[in-house]
């Protein structure tokens, strides 16, 4: 019965998921790492519903255009990173670095940029501290826009976000050591790939966090 | 980025330093064997808080013995004893429910049968990614040294309960402990990380190393349950992070996620924390179900009875484990009609549960059942899970649950699923693949004492916390002769008690011949239970690399007493014998006159 399978079996490994382990256990780590940013959107839904008054419109007290051009240099960076994958895949060596030099420019101004903008947001009062929290929002008015929870959810997602792209900036970092030694070529460079897959999921983490706390 | 090419350097046959061998190891045997200690230190450490807990509720008020060596903090001083302190106690209610269920149950099944087996059963090398392997032991290290760190610093241990509820958990205010709970939670924040680098390797490990042949429904069960087990630590996991880390900030920073008094949400902590917590449960009892799948299959040298049915149930379990966390919240308020979905979809697990139950009692019906320490866990297992498994459909019922919530009989609850599940399972697998992973055998005459009276004990122990709950007696109870209405149950607690004492004293003789076989035992064939599956066509232990060649499969891992063997076994890497033909070859094929008839 069982020897006709027998006998078309090879000696390669089961056929797994098509795909190569490195990568599949990137998928995997992101899988996690949706979850984790469920975790927090959700958490700021819910606080959002409940204490709709403790939340003040967009751009009362955010700066919505800063935040969107420091958006627009994030995507761009996707693209540069996307440009890096496929100057690889041709073997470009001189391309890849070029373009991965170009994505840490853009993830560490994005990164900049944020830290600037909590100097200034903290100094007008808008801080993540319940009891300190004291923003007056853009127009400087005499009332406190917003409550406690708006400064806090603020602070957790975006830091959060902040944490995985300066961590991304350092494996670009990483990444970018080893292509001037050479360790990619056009055959192998599932360290660049992996890297990129990365680097698309937290520009689309920013994507939903730009629009759920400064356009809505 | 860590985990490199996926490549483990398995093949270099230069001894490794010791350093490298045995405490910085890549190898999965080795950092399965060592989950297995830090583990089974944790459990000795929770079982003694257990049995301390135990002397308060059955002898309140009373000089604990050897209670002088604990610091002021701790105890009152008399002339009498030390007699222990409220304080202390709701630590030790903390430390008990989370070294028990983090440092203990959890590190056993998925970090010891995780590492130890995944690899072995689906004939790989080693983890897909060793070095992040490695990483994740030595994550959970200082995770277990700063949850124990909180003992010794001022104001004590975590005392919020292993749930740590908002507010109660939001400042120290409220329980008197401001480190230990920040401690409490940086520990199992990094014991977070520590899960998700094995779960990300499991699942990759699974997926992609199987040895040819090794299709999906001929992975061996334990590897299943693990399976799903990773990927409910994949997705649980990051949601209880995120909310540890907003608890933290709310106690260091100030922020007010879960603080009433600056407008933010308590409830919200509790569904976080069920969100994670459910599937948690289930990340609990799965590895442990695979466990005895294996166990009771093969001590009964008989197939499973429906494997596909066990896997399938595995799945249905994981999945609704996602939809029923509102069943710990029905006393938090709760829209009626959501109470009764959560009661519903909670009810409707009972469903798989009876068919795995079911399976187990059709695997042994009429098997050539072989009497060993293992078997007897597992079947310790399989009974206990049921208890609990019914008192759980109790309080699954919205109106009984407003009475039982947060009683005795939950705390009952958990044991015959935690203790006398997990915990029996844990027993099952490490007296069965004790051989494997240290080369020797243990001693049966002591393993079978042990399982005796731990049986006994353990439900001399927890049954009559049902009716101590039935009662009306509070869990997380410093004294429960305060109330009057409890005083004519205290003889009941002083029973528990006891038994308690005698249960924890029983484990002695588990860790006397856990170590002296260790040394001193009857040397292990490379198969001593005569199994069909892939760990034990190699050495006992195996070697670094664990498969000389790559090894071929050819069927499923339960074919016992096949008629196409002589042995009652037939590994999965035995090729088919070569039958001789049994009856004379059809006779020609003659085309039917009829049009179309030769299709």
């Amino acid at each position: 019965m069982m020897t006709t399978q027998a006998a078309t079996i090879d000696r390669v490994r089961e056929e797994g998921s098509g795909v190569y382990t490195l990568k599949l256990g990137m998928w995997i780590f992101l899988l996690s790492e949706v979850m984790f940013f469920t975790g927090l959107i959700g958490s700021y839904i819910i606080l959002r519903f409940a204490h709709p008054t403790d939340f003040a419109d967009p751009g009362q007290v955010l700066n919505v255009q800063l935040t969107a051009f420091n958006t627009f240099v994030l995507i761009c960076s996707s693209v540069t990173m996307v440009k890096a994958f496929a100057a690889i895949e041709q073997g470009d060596q001189v391309g890849l670095k070029r373009w991965l030099l170009a994505t840490i420019i853009l993830g560490a101004f994005f990164v900049g940029v944020q830290v600037v903008e909590y100097i200034a947001l903290t100094s007008e009062g808008f801080v993540p501290m319940a009891e300190a929290y004291a923003a007056l929002g853009r127009e400087h008015g005499t009332t406190v826009i917003g409550g406690p929870l708006y400064g806090a959810t603020f602070y957790m997602m975006t830091g959060f976000h902040g944490t995985h792209v300066t961590i991304g900036v350092l494996c670009l970092m990483f990444t970018y050591w080893r292509a001037r030694q050479g360790k990619y070529t056009a055959t192998s460079h599932g360290g660049v790939e992996i890297m990129g897959l990365y680097w698309h999921f937290v520009d689309l983490v920013w994507i939903l966090l730009f629009t759920i706390v400064y356009l809505i | 980025m860590t985990g490199g090419t996926g490549v483990p350097d398995g093949h270099d046959h230069e001894e490794p330093s010791f350093i490298r061998k045995y405490i910085f190891s890549t190898d999965h045997k080795m950092i399965a064997r060592q989950f297995l200690f830090q583990s089974l230190f944790f459990l000795v450490i929770g079982g003694l808080l257990a049995a301390m807990m135990r002397w308060q509720l059955g002898f309140p008020g009373q000089p604990m013995p050897g209670g002088g060596i604990f610091p002021d903090a701790m105890v009152a001083p008399t002339p009498e004893g030390a007699i222990m302190l409220p304080e202390f106690y709701n630590s030790l209610v903390t430390m008990h429910g989370t070294i028990m269920i983090f440092f203990a149950i959890m590190p056993l099944l998925v970090g010891l049968f995780g590492n130890l087996l995944i690899p072995l059963q689906i004939g790989a090398e080693d983890m897909a990614f060793p070095r992040l392997n490695m990483v994740s032991f030595w994550l959970a290290v200082p995770a277990g040294i700063l949850m124990l760190a909180g003992f010794a610093v001022e104001g004590g241990a975590a005392g919020a309960g292993w749930t740590s509820y908002a507010p109660l958990s939001t400042s120290g205010e409220w329980t008197g402990v401001y480190l230990g709970q920040q401690l409490w939670l940086a520990s199992l924040t990094i014991l977070g990380f520590s899960s998700l680098a094995g779960a990300v390797n499991y699942i990759t490990t699974i997926i992609n190393m199987r040895a040819p042949g090794m299709t999906w429904f001929r992975i061996p069960l334990p590897t299943w349950s693990l399976f799903i087990t990773a990927i409910l630590i994949l997705l649980a996991i990051p949601i209880l992070a995120g909310a540890l880390i907003m608890l933290l900030f709310d106690q260091t920073i100030g922020t007010g996620f879960f603080r009433p008094d600056v407008g933010g949400e308590p409830i919200l902590w509790q569904h976080l924390f069920w969100f994670f917590g459910h599937p948690e449960v289930y990340i609990l009892i799965l590895p442990g179900m695979g466990i005895v799948s294996e166990v009771i299959s093969n001590r009964s040298r008989k197939p499973i009875f429906g494997y596909h049915a066990m896997v399938l149930a595995m799945i249905s379990i994981a999945f609704l484990g996602w939809i029923v966390w509102g069943h710990h919240m029905f006393q938090s308020g709760m829209n009626p009609l959501l109470g009764t979905s959560f009661m519903i979809s909670t009810m409707a697990i009972a469903v798989p549960s009876a068919i795995k139950t079911f399976n187990w009692l059709g695997t042994l019906w009429r098997g050539n059942i072989h009497y060993d320490t293992p078997l007897l866990h597992a079947v310790a297992f399989v009974s206990m899970f049921i208890i609990g498994g019914l008192s759980g459909i109790f309080m699954a019922n919205t109106p009984v649950d407003m009475y039982l919530h947060d009683t005795y009989f939950i705390v009952a609850h958990i044991h015959y699923v935690l203790f006398g599940g997990s915990l029996f399972a844990i027993f099952a697998g490490i007296t069965f693949w004790f051989p494997k992973m240290f080369g020797r055998m243990m001693n049966e005459t002591l393993g079978k004492v042990h399982f005796a009276l731990t049986f006994v004990f353990y439900n001399m122990v927890f049954f009559p916390m049902h009716n101590l709950g039935l009662g009306g007696m509070m869990r997380r109870l410093y004294d429960p002769t305060e109330y009057e209405f409890l005083q004519t149950l205290q003889p009941m607690n002083k029973f528990v008690s006891i038994s308690a004492f005698l249960l924890v004293g029983t484990q002695v003789l588990f860790a006397f011949n856990f170590f002296w076989s260790l040394f001193r035992g009857r040397k292990a064939t490379a198969n001593p239970w005569n199994s069909n599956t892939l760990e034990w066509t190699v050495p006992s232990p195996p070697p670094h690399g664990n498969f000389a060649e790559m090894p071929v499969v050819y069927r499923g891992p339960y074919e016992y007493s096949s008629p196409e063997t002589d042995d009652d076994y037939y590994p999965q890497n035995v090729p088919p014998r070569e039958h001789p033909p049994v009856a004379p070859a059809p006779a020609p094929f003659t085309p039917s006159p009829e049009p179309g008839g030769a299709e």
